[in-house]
């Protein structure tokens, strides 16, 4: 199962981005293999529709979870019809070694 | 006559918070009782006021029509601004609401996750793996504890008599008691 994690910055000591759309960087996380491959996200920079583009890039990379601080209107009805689990953390504290090691529990 | 049946508010997400207090009040009883604010106001209102989008916009958001958006966005704007004027506690909560998607909440690792295949049944964290979880839904209000929150009146357009309106009742079908015309809604927006 392959999992997008929306990052600061491209190591493990990152914290999560509390954006979506305009995040630095994505994070895919490969639970079985446990590989992690970060991504730079080519619409940081976006002046409109940042979200859905962002959302398209992922969805390439057939994720089955997003996780992220905020997720916006748009995005959300998309994944859900992508049926694209998301789940918020709204600590922007949080770093990404702590979220892959809890996804391991 | 059978009350018409409400139509739900989509919101995307349950408030941070589920109220504010005021302080410095110079008379410490708390013996006022404090506002409700429905989750579909403050949704109206976070939509508007801060996501800066129009009503049009919003009300799309929220699935309901352009003009009952923007008569939940005025009882909103009625209850805070009451708040703010008389030191009245404000608490978020009920309404006619329904979320984008099943959220639950884990109390383990304080995340938010979504269910997004109806079919299965969600027993523990997808982050943590904590079974500690609960669903986040939200209990309705009756109408008759907001009575009080919202100044809306019936007004007499001939001899300006005013009663406070009662929800259910029809304001163009009451008879005003001094002179006998129809009444109408005292619009104060």
């Amino acid at each position: 199962m392959k999992i997008a994690i929306t990052s600061t910055g491209n190591s493990l000591e990152s914290n999560i981005d509390q954006r979506f759309g305009r995040c630095a960087y994505f994070v895919i996380y490969n639970t079985e293999n446990k590989a992690i491959e970060f991504i730079p996200n080519p619409n940081k920079d976006k002046e409109a529709g940042a979200g859905p583009a962002a959302l398209q890039f992922i969805a390439s990379y057939n994720v089955d979870k997003v996780i992220s601080g905020e997720i916006g209107a748009k995005v959300k009805s998309i994944l859900d019809s992508l049926k694209i689990q998301m789940i918020l953390i709204k600590e922007s504290e949080k770093k990404l070694k702590d979220i892959i090691e809890m996804l391991n529990h | 006559m059978p009350k018409r049946i409400q139509r739900l508010r989509k919101i995307l997400e349950r408030p941070v918070v589920e109220g504010f207090k005021p302080y410095g009040v110079s008379n410490t009883e708390q013996n006022e009782k404090p506002i409700i604010l429905l989750y579909e106001e403050y949704e109206a209102i976070r939509l508007c006021d801060y996501k800066m989008y129009n009503h049009l916009q919003a009300s799309e958001i929220m699935n309901i029509s352009r003009p009952t958006f923007t008569r939940i966005y005025a009882s909103a704007r009625q209850k805070i601004a009451k708040a703010f004027a008389e030191g009245r506690e404000i608490k978020i909560n009920g309404g006619n609401v329904y979320y984008d998607s099943s959220w639950y909440h884990c109390n383990t690792c304080s995340c938010y996750f979504n269910n997004p295949n109806i079919d299965e049944v969600i027993i523990k964290c997808p982050l943590c793996g904590s079974q500690d979880i609960m669903s986040d839904n939200c209990s309705p209000v009756s109408q008759e504890e907001l009575v009080d929150d919202y100044d809306d009146y019936c007004i007499c357009p001939n001899c300006g008599y005013e009663k406070k309106h009662r929800y259910g009742e029809p304001c163009n079908q009451l008879i005003c008691p001094q002179c006998n015309s129809f009444m109408r809604r005292k619009r104060i927006f």
